[in-house]
């Protein structure tokens, strides 16, 4: 066998990091977050995708939960016991561990919806007064600091929380979404839903 | 039916019969003219200004990314501070990004659509707010910074920004005010002038101004002096 040594070497690096991980992933923290969102963090309805998420963004988001900030239904029915006691470090530890984790795109949303959903989200509607979401959300929907990322997120859960805001619910950070969200006619918001469904 | 059918019938000797067609010729252009500038005038949005409602929506709109005091936000881009910015300066920017003069596609799909009353209204709106700066730059920086808006840098011929911009940053006319504006904006127009401004070669305009200053200014020079204004009130 060639280059014996560098593949023992290989191999003992991959099993360490294997390992590493193997043990956060079914450490109880994350095990209690992975019941809802999935086994990799991938979103299971009503639970949105966490995997891949700004790490900023689900810092603010626990620490909204757990001050009850954030409360829709939802929210207060499963969030806010979930966040309740975790702590700072434990929310910093927890938002590392999902923002690293690779993402896959729902895909979910409605195909004829998506070349409207891409318009609003690249130009928004001036007419209407909607702005681009492409301002904040960056070209991909990939997010930015504590602007989530919302590409490849599931279709009901974008499109629940945007009709949410409309219906009075509160965020984390009170502007602009509400204002914004409101503006959105319930067809424009299914549009951009879909187009975001399916965004790498 | 043919006019001049129509016109024999009514039994006009052909010298009434042209002064006729000059007359109904002069009056359809008069008509054409009045339609025309109607027209003109209802798109200018119902003079003399615009309704306060559509001012309202516009400015919640504009407010969505400007910020809720027009102080800027940092979105995926630094989102620009709109708050007491000079009324000339917000109408040669709306304007530039409709004539690509600048380029900026989010701004031109905004701009293009406000008119000229519209631009104003708005302009006068944004003047008048005063929320603190936004901040956020290396505060590290700001000594430096000041050094260079009062005295430029000499040794590479860059005029002192104070000459233009004014004491306190808050510019005139046609020059932008700079105080309270967000530094890494700041660092992104200076750094990239050229790219962005004076797209039009043929329409120069005032940007040409500052495209020296930008070419000359080091990188480290720009962020200080980013920092500077960036947290003046």
């Amino acid at each position: 066998m060639r280059h014996v040594r560098l593949k023992i070497a290989i191999l003992a690096i991959v099993s360490f990091a294997a390992s590493a991980l193997a043990v956060r992933a079914e450490s109880p923290a994350i095990r209690n977050c992975t019941w809802c969102h999935g086994a990799s963090a991938q979103g299971y309805t009503p639970a949105p995708q966490l995997a891949g998420q700004r790490l900023k963004y689900i810092e603010q988001q626990l620490v909204s939960f757990s001050e009850h900030a954030r409360d829709s239904p939802f929210a207060k029915q499963y969030m806010w016991g979930a966040a309740a006691h975790l702590g700072p470090r434990m929310t910093h530890e927890l938002a590392v561990y999902f923002s690293r984790l690779p993402s896959r795109p729902a895909d979910d949303g409605d195909r004829e919806l998506v070349a409207e959903g891409r318009a609003i989200y690249q130009r928004g509607m001036p007419d209407a007064n909607i702005v681009a979401c492409v301002a904040c959300h960056g070209p991909s929907a990939e997010g930015v600091g504590e602007i989530p990322r919302l590409g490849g997120l599931a279709y009901t859960y974008l499109k629940r929380r945007l009709q949410q805001w409309g219906e009075g619910y509160h965020g984390a950070l009170e502007l602009p979404m509400p204002h914004i969200a409101s503006t959105l006619s319930r067809n424009q918001i299914e549009a951009l839903a879909s187009y975001l469904s399916f965004v790498k | 039916m043919d006019p001049r059918l129509w016109l024999a019938k009514t039994g006009m000797t052909s010298k009434k019969r042209r002064a006729w067609i000059i007359k109904a010729a002069g009056l359809q252009l008069a008509l054409l003219a009045i339609v025309l500038s109607a027209t003109g005038r209802a798109n200018s949005a119902d003079t003399p200004g615009v309704s306060k409602h559509e001012l309202e929506a516009k400015l919640e709109y504009c407010q969505d990314c400007h910020g809720p005091s027009g102080q800027g936000y940092r979105g995926f881009f630094p989102i620009p501070r709109l708050a007491g910015q000079q009324t000339a300066y917000l109408k040669n920017q709306l304007q530039a990004f409709v004539e690509r003069r600048r380029t900026n596609n989010i701004m031109f799909n905004v701009a293009h659509t406000l008119s000229p009353a519209m631009i104003a209204a708005l302009a006068a709106d944004f003047r008048a707010l005063n929320p603190r700066p936004l901040g956020g730059g290396p505060k590290q920086l700001v000594a430096a910074g000041e050094k260079i808006y009062q005295n430029g840098i000499p040794e590479a011929n860059v005029a002192a920004c104070i000459a233009c911009h004014g004491p306190g940053a808050v510019g005139s006319d046609e020059i932008p005010r700079l105080a309270g504006q967000l530094h890494d904006y700041i660092f992104n127009k200076l750094t990239n002038w050229s790219k962005e401004r004076g797209q039009n070669p043929t329409k120069p305009d005032t940007s040409a101004v500052m495209s020296p200053v930008a070419h000359s200014l080091t990188r480290p020079q720009v962020e200080a002096v980013a920092a500077y204004v960036g947290y003046l009130k």
